[in-house]
């Protein structure tokens, strides 16, 4: 009834029978940049305030408590003051690449949201090839940090990018082939059937241990693709000042900071989608009155309750496990994570084609 | 909504950078002088430029991960068509494996993997 789905095919439907089909994709258009607009700036005020809170939850402090009831307009009035900072550019760098920088960082993590169903039948771009899209455009991102960092003309901001850019790479090949083992099981990289294949039970335990294995490894490799602790070598605050981003201040700033956050989003999102089931409900074989009830929780609570959880383990991390050194970091990819990816694919292959899944 | 979804992300991605640049730049009062113009270097006066020779540990690592990159690239139509080729496609792809390993230890033997 008020699900997601039926909304925007109520708008669709109201403005195919008051316009001509070309404006009523135009306000469409409108209407969904809008959204996501919305999305980002929520995104980035929620998950700022949840780090700190969970932070402080951690350390057994209070945390921001004094803006707004029990500081939740914290991160809100962080924003203002960013807002009135003066965004600089310092003389030596190169002015093109580091005023493009925070705009193609922006860019990736907005592309990114295209293929995410965030409810059922609530996506804005069912293609057939959503994974292999997803793990294209992600890997934009480190172009980003790199002309960040090359382009401020800063030894601290130069060693960030070029960590960062070692990190990165290096992990995304063990997310991918984290990832590959799930379509290895769907026969399909359409995120919809892949979500659709999840209906009796998520992949996380239909899959047996193999996709256990998987599912840690891509936490593992999406942790350290998004820059965030134990692998923030690239901004090490205590030996880096602030990494790729040390010369950028405000609204740059900000931005750099906001598609981080949505960054942290969108893989936990994917993680959700690819081993919790997207935005199906948790069923239990044929328990019937179980399934019902949970049938009755909206999808888009499901889908978002997952990826927060996701979120949450990730800034459970940050507090949990030392920093890694670059060559350990290094060394934990391509000597453990590699080898152990490719051996558990073969694994995942074997139960797929047996079709000794659940 | 199909592939114009990518426009809008783009133009929306753009519009909201653009600005909260733009805003920002109107409330705040700009001020210049050569110290505030300098890179940052924890307070003391910037030696030497930035842009050096850097260590060629990192490109290393990037050569290594175009190689496997290319192998996980080969990697998706299988994976999309291993269910319905059955046995052969594991067969097959313990023999791309097997090469791919025989490089990868190739790379360690060579000390590739060790970070100088």
């Amino acid at each position: 009834m008020w699900s997601l789905s039926n909304i925007a095919a109520n708008i669709d439907q109201w403005l195919n029978a008051n316009m001509s089909p070309t404006w009523a994709l135009i306000v469409e258009m409108v209407i969904a940049g809008v959204a996501v607009i919305g999305l980002f700036a929520a995104l980035g005020l929620v998950l700022v305030i949840m780090e700190r809170k969970v932070s402080a939850w951690i350390q057994i402090r209070l945390g921001p408590n004094r803006v707004g009831p029990k500081g939740m307009l914290q991160s809100l009035a962080d924003t203002l003051k960013l807002l009135v900072k003066e965004g600089m550019t310092p003389g030596g760098a190169d002015k093109l690449l580091f005023n493009v920088a925070p705009f193609v960082a922006m860019i990736v993590a907005m592309l990114l949201l295209a293929p995410i169903a965030f409810a059922k039948d609530f996506q804005l771009w069912d293609l057939n090839i959503g994974v292999l899209y997803i793990s294209a455009v992600s890997s934009i991102s480190v172009i980003s940090i790199l002309m960040a960092g090359w382009a401020s003309n800063n030894k601290y901001s130069l060693l960030g990018a070029m960590r960062s850019g070692a990190q990165i790479v290096s992990y995304e090949l063990s997310a991918g082939l984290a990832v590959l083992a799930i379509v290895v099981l769907t026969g399909s990289l359409r995120i919809s059937d892949i979500i659709q294949a999840q209906e009796n039970g998520w992949w996380l335990f239909k899959g047996h241990i193999p996709v256990i294995i998987a599912f840690i490894i891509f936490i593992i490799a999406v942790t350290a693709e998004t820059n965030r602790a134990p692998f923030d070598l690239a901004e090490a605050e205590s030996e880096l000042t602030a990494g790729f981003h040390t010369e950028y201040s405000g609204m740059k700033f900000a931005l750099f900071f906001l598609a981080e956050y949505v960054n942290v989003f969108i893989v936990c999102a994917i993680g959700a989608t690819l081993f919790l089931g997207g935005w199906m409900p948790f069923h239990i074989g044929n328990w019937h009155a179980f399934n019902g009830v949970m049938d009755w929780i909206p999808s888009s609570v499901w889908f978002f309750g997952k990826t927060f959880f996701l979120i949450f383990v990730i800034m459970w991390f940050r507090w949990t496990f030392p920093r890694l050194r670059i060559d350990q970091l290094l060394n934990l990819e391509w000597k453990y994570l590699l080898p152990i990816s490719m051996f558990n694919l073969l694994l995942v292959t074997l139960i797929a084609i047996m079709g000794w899944h659940f | 909504m199909g592939a114009a979804s990518l426009i809008v992300l783009i133009l929306a991605a753009i519009a909201f950078s653009a600005g909260a640049i733009l805003i920002a730049k109107v409330v705040t009062k700009a001020t210049k002088n050569k110290q505030k113009a300098e890179p940052y270097e924890s307070g003391i006066p910037t030696r030497g430029p930035s842009w050096v020779q850097f260590n060629v540990g990192y490109y290393l690592f990037a050569l290594l991960f175009l190689i496997f990159d290319v192998e996980l690239i080969f990697l998706y139509p299988w994976a999309v068509a291993a269910k319905k080729v059955g046995l052969l496609a594991l067969v097959e792809i313990i023999i791309f494996f097997f090469i791919l390993f025989m490089g990868f230890l190739y790379a360690h033997k060579k000390g590739a993997l060790k970070w100088k």
